[in-house]
Formats: structure tokens, sequence, C-alpha cells
């Protein structure tokens, strides 16, 4: 079991990088989720598939109902993507090793040439980020010339998830190398929160506390993370009602 | 005086009658029968083959290939419940395939004498459940051309399975208790293979004479057989039984409503026995019904004997059955809460109720009567029913308690889709491989008859006759 101690002394030194996602100022314009799938080369599974639970979207957009019908209200949207659990769920079920933790930048990796299909990860993941690959989806021309080139691109059989645009963050890593500094915040982030047209998502160094998420979280104060009980120490605080 | 004489003698009939083990034919006459029922084929044998060979070719293999060509978008498995019928179909044949041990090694441990004559039959249920197991999980897998991935080999890179991973338990474990099982049906085959070689010709000479290992049946070579059986029953019941506890972690160790229980492990293995036992009880049926001599061989003793089994178990199922989800309803978990409602009210709650009939009231109210399971048809169908409702059960536990899950936003229910071809592929390959094993190898293991018959006998004490059994060994 982890104490609470652990958990608070994690999410504000160990941690790395991370994301503040505000729910407040979130229009649902699904820019995220476009930019996302831009970034990443991730397959458009088509409207039949999508339907049936197999859109490989590593961010969505989550909104509900409350209440009972007339006096339905509607749920602040809700962006979802992998948390980067400090502790993840879906790292020790995965026989081959394909999901394991990046010591360097505390983020949870997949590495795809290794991954053999048990979905084991997927099944054990209590936010249920990842994405299979339940066939090889076609990218008919032009379609295909608009692949990242810094990502690598999945076949059928193969897990794949949100990796917090890893590809920025060693390149925005090597060319500060390069001139010989420090990364600094805000120089590089992620997908999601570059197409934010509101501003909702922030990315950043957590364990930095002059960094915008953590000045972001100090000023708004009660940051909630998703299914915390867990202990599962996830890498991404959501506010709400601030 | 005449009277007494008769008394004695009806009784002696009707022990003779009742009883395999007070009924000694010649012990040339039972090896000679055992052949013929070998050799004998109908034309209905012959049929039955065929559509079963269409169905394996259509349903496990053509399908299982157009599934690794394609991808595993062919078959219903989604995002929340990415594991579907393939592990359905695991589970439940790893629990046929251990009705197989139970009988054969806890009884021989125990020296109950009616498994003598079934002893063989079950434990081909074994080997051939665990080849069928073994198709559903790797047919479940992404990259299937992979998995010798998850097997410890020595590679450059030093990249090895990951043993955190409750899968990589399993396939330990599953792989340790095919092998087992394996060596444990071929060691009491082996004067049965010598039998068959010197009454064979032809290729069946060289089939016999090769697996036979040039068993004569001296002193010492059974001496070491019998050590070697003894060491072997022995050794398989702790292996059989951390099998289905380790297939059941691979849910219980899951960070999941309805799976994180901690009674998965005995559940499991009860679960597996009560599917199995159906499953010896409906092959054997068959087997008397369809061989020759076989009804010489497998009486209503037997029946009797493995229907008891199958009430016990039964109640010890309900039982655990109940422990887990009182248990967790108790717990008051949210999640775990909605998922258990979502069982019985939900739209598969049919299935739900299903299983408890045909798992608890179908053999509570049927299998008390003596003469009704002592009626081949009537524990076939009881079997029969036994199977689907253990097949319902782990399909609760797989896809339904899937679709509930922690996020309720991706809460979807499952629609299986190329699974079905599978999944009846897998059962005609099992009927497939254990017909053609019934023209093999003697399904009857004889010398183990022939052995009880030798130990019992009937001795009359003034009026009264009564059954002596002698140790042998």
């Amino acid at each position: 079991m982890i104490r609470p101690e652990e958990i608070k002394m994690s999410a504000d030194e160990s941690g790395k990088w991370g994301m503040v996602i505000d729910q407040d100022i979130c229009t649902g314009c699904q820019a995220c989720v476009a930019a996302c799938a831009m970034e990443n080369n991730i397959s458009f599974v088509g409207e039949k598939d999508s339907g049936y639970g197999r859109s490989m979207h590593w961010i969505r957009i989550e909104r509900f109902w409350e209440g009972e019908y007339p006096e339905v209200k509607m749920t602040p949207n809700q962006p979802m993507l992998c948390q980067q659990c400090g502790s993840a769920t879906c790292e020790p079920v995965c026989p081959a090793f394909a999901t394991v933790h990046s010591q360097a930048e505390q983020l949870n990796l997949q590495v795809y040439n290794r991954c053999v299909g048990t979905r084991y990860c997927a099944n054990n993941c209590p936010y249920q980020v990842r994405s299979f690959n339940w066939r090889d989806y076609e990218r008919p021309e032009p379609l295909s010339n608009q692949l990242n080139p810094d990502v690598t691109v999945r076949r059928r059989g193969v897990m794949e998830k949100c990796t917090f645009c890893i590809q920025r963050i060693h390149k925005a890593q090597d060319k500060a190398k390069s001139e010989g500094r420090e990364v600094l915040d805000g120089e590089f982030t992620t997908a999601c929160a570059q197409a934010c047209p509101a501003n909702a998502i922030t990315f950043g160094r957590v364990d930095d506390p002059e960094s915008l998420v953590s000045q972001l979280a100090k000023k708004r104060g009660h940051g909630i993370k998703h299914l915390e009980e867990l202990g599962t120490l996830p890498n991404v605080t959501y506010f709400k009602g601030g | 005086m005449a009277d007494h004489k008769n008394h004695a003698g009806h009784a002696e009939e009707h022990f003779r009658e009742k009883h395999l083990m007070l009924d000694p034919l010649p012990r040339g006459q039972m090896n000679d029968m055992v052949m013929e029922s070998m050799h004998t084929t109908s034309w209905k044998f012959w049929v039955v083959f065929a559509i079963l060979s269409a169905i394996v070719g259509y349903g496990l293999f053509y399908s299982w290939g157009t599934m690794i060509a394609e991808g595993l978008g062919i078959a219903g498995v989604n995002r929340p419940s990415y594991w579907g019928i393939f592990l359905v179909n695991t589970v439940f044949w790893i629990g046929i395939s251990h009705a197989g041990t139970f009988i054969s090694a806890i009884l021989r441990v125990f020296k109950a004498e009616f498994r003598r004559p079934f002893t063989r039959a079950a434990e081909l249920m074994t080997t051939f459940g665990l080849v069928q197991a073994g198709f559903s999980v790797f047919m479940h897998m992404g990259r299937v051309w992979l998995a010798y991935w998850l097997m410890p080999y020595a590679n450059q890179r030093m990249l090895w399975p990951n043993l955190h991973s409750p899968l990589t338990w399993d396939l330990l474990a599953i792989t340790t208790y095919l092998l087992s099982s394996t060596m444990y049906l071929f060691l009491p085959l082996i004067p049965d293979l010598a039998m068959a070689r010197d009454r064979s010709t032809g290729w069946r000479k060289t089939f016999y004479k090769t697996l036979a290992l040039g068993f004569r049946g001296t002193e010492g070579e059974w001496a070491h057989l019998r050590n070697a059986m003894n060491i072997f029953a022995f050794a398989i019941i702790p292996v059989m039984f951390s099998v289905h506890t380790i297939v059941s972690w691979d849910f219980a160790a899951a960070t999941r409503p309805g799976w994180n229980s901690s009674i998965f492990g005995p559940y499991f293995v009860v679960g597996a026995l009560h599917s199995g036992m159906g499953a010896v009880i409906m092959v054997l049926a068959v087997v008397r019904a369809t061989m020759k001599h076989m009804k010489y061989f497998i009486r209503p003793e037997h029946f009797d004997a493995i229907a008891k089994l199958m009430l016990i178990i039964s109640m010890a199922w309900a039982y655990f059955f109940f422990n887990d989800y009182m248990v967790q309803w108790y717990g008051g978990d949210k999640w775990t809460h909605q998922l258990l409602h979502f069982h019985e009210a939900g739209p598969l709650g049919w299935m739900w109720f299903a299983m408890l009939i045909f798992n608890i009231a179908i053999p509570w109210a049927v299998l008390w009567n003596q003469k009704w399971r002592s009626t081949p048809w009537i524990v076939f169908i009881v079997g029969f029913f036994i199977n689907i409702g253990m097949w319902f059960e782990r399909y609760i536990i797989v896809p339904i308690s899937l679709s509930i899950n922690r996020m309720p936003f991706t809460w979807r229910m499952y629609e299986p889709g190329v699974e079905i071809p599978l999944g009846i592929g897998t059962l005609a390959f099992f009927i497939l491989l254990y017909m053609g094993a019934s023209k093999l190898i003697p399904l009857i293991p004889v010398w183990e008859v022939e052995e009880g018959q030798m130990a019992h006998e009937l001795k009359k004490f003034g009026r009264e006759t009564v059954v002596s059994v002698s140790e042998l060994e």
C-alpha cells in the first residue's frame, strides 16, 4: 500500500513531466484530439470500428449527463489521456516487457516492436486510455504524405498510447544540449496543448517550482488526480469548478 | 441346503453384474476385446470424422489464418472488452483438462477401485483439452508469430520475459502441466502398448513397438513403472492445483472491479473440476454407447461414482460462488456494486441466471437419485448443462465483467465475431483428437482392470457373500 506522503512526494519531486488540465475553460472542441492524431500518426479506424469502441485516439473528450430527465445537466468536458502514472498498473502485467517505465522522463513507455498483443496492459489500465491496432488501417494517398517522420507507424496487433509527445521532448532536449543550456519552460509543448484554443492544457516540468504547470497548480490549489485511491500516482492534474 | 446355495448364487450374480472388478474375464479375452474395440470402425465413425475435419479446417485453421492476416478486427474484441471469447475458451479448456488428472491422480493416490476402467479416458481429456487451451490463448494474441518472445530463451540482447506478469506465470504453469500430464498419460499406457504390440501386425506393430519402449513385463520393469507412476500421481496433484490458481491470478491480480478477489484461486479450481467432471461423464457415456465391448468395461456403477463426485463438486462450487459474490458485494465499492448489478440485471442477465440453474439447480435436482445418476443418458445431459453453465460463468467473468470499468465513458457491450467459428473449431478439434486416439491407443487400461480383478474376490462367510480386496503392490 502506498502511503499519502509518498504520493505527495512523488507528485512534487520525482515526477518530471506533467500536465495540468483546466476543465472549466475546456470548450470540448476536440482540437487536441485532431492535433494528437496528426502528430502521432494515429490511424483513422472509420465510422464502424469507431462506433464499436475501437477508435485509437490517445486523447478523448469525455462528457456525461448528470441527474434524471428533465433535470439533466452536462458535466464539464473532461479530456482523458494517459496519466503517465508514477506507479502504473499497466507496466508489471506485460509478459514481454513492452510496457516499461522510463526513468529519464518518468513516463510510461510502450515499446511497439516488442509488443506481442496480449492486451493485458489495456485491461489493467483503470483510465482505459490505451488503444490497440485491431487492423492494418489504410492511409490512402495523399494521407500518407502527412505522416510525422519522427513517430513510428504501428502495425496490426500492437498496443499504443499517449507518450506526452516524447519526440518533442527529445528534440527540445537535443537542441538545448547543443546550445549548452537547460530546456526552458514553455520552449516546446505537446501537440494537444499547442492546439488548445482555450489554453486549457498546460504541459511542463512538475518538478520545477518555477514552471507554468507548477505555478498553475499552486494558484488553483484544489486540483484532483483521477482514481488517486488506486495509488497509481498520476502526473496529470485536473481543475474543475474553481 | 439347496435354498441357501441359491441365495448365495443370487448374491454372487448380483455382485458380478454390478461391479466390473467382481466380474473377471480371462485375460486373453479381455485383451482381445480392447484390441477389437480399436479395430472396429463403422462408416458412421468416418462420416463424423469427415464432418469434424471440415469444421476444424474452416473453423480453426482457415478462420485463424484470416485473423492472423487481417488482424483482430474481425473478432469482437474492443475497448473495454480487450479479452473476449478467446480467454473464455482458454479458461474453459484448462478447466476440462483438470478433471482428467483429478480423476486419475487423486483416485489413484486414494486407491479408489472404481477408477480403473476410465483413468485413460480421463487422462486423454487432459492432454487434448490443453491443446485447445493453447490454441485459444495463442489466437488471442495480436502478433502470434512473435509468441516465442514469451519463452525464456537466450538471446543477444538479454531480453527475458517479465516474471512480474501473471501471464508469464501462466505460460510456465501450463507448459509444466502439459508436459507432466502427457508423461502421466504415457506411463500407464506402456503395458497396454506392449499388449497391443504383441497382438498387431503391419504399421500398427511398428507404431506400438516404438511407443512401448521394449516393455516385456518383467518384475523389474513393473517395479520401475509403478514407482514412476506413483511419483507422478502424487506430484501432478499440486501442479494441477497451481495451474488453475495461476489462471485465476490473470484476473485476480488485475486492478479491476469484480476480478480483484482473493478467493478466485480455489473458486477457479473448483469451477474447473465442475466442468471437467461433467466432460468426463459425457465422454464416458459416448464411449460406452458407440464403441464395441465398452458396456462390459464401463458400467452404471462408474456413472454412479462419478456423478456422486459431481454432486459434491457442484456444492463446493456453489459455496465458493456465494462466498465470492457475497464478500465483493458487502465490500461496497461503487464500481464493484455497478458490476455485480450489471451481471444479473444487465442485458445478459439471463446468462447469470442460466449459470446458476445449470451449475447448481440441475445437478442438485438430479444427482441425488441413485437410479438417475446411474443412467448414462441422464448424466450425459446433466454434464452437458454443467459445461454450458461453466462456459457462461467464464463468459460473465471475462467479456461481461470487462464491459464495466472505472471509466464509464468507455462502457460498451461485446459482440463476438470470428471467435464463434474459432471456438467451435477448438471443440471439433478436441473431439477429432479423441476419436483418433480411440482408434490408435487402448482406451481402457487393460492391465489396470486385470490387476483390480485379481485383487478382488468374493468370499462366503456362512450365508453371506462378502467382497474382499487384497493389496497387490
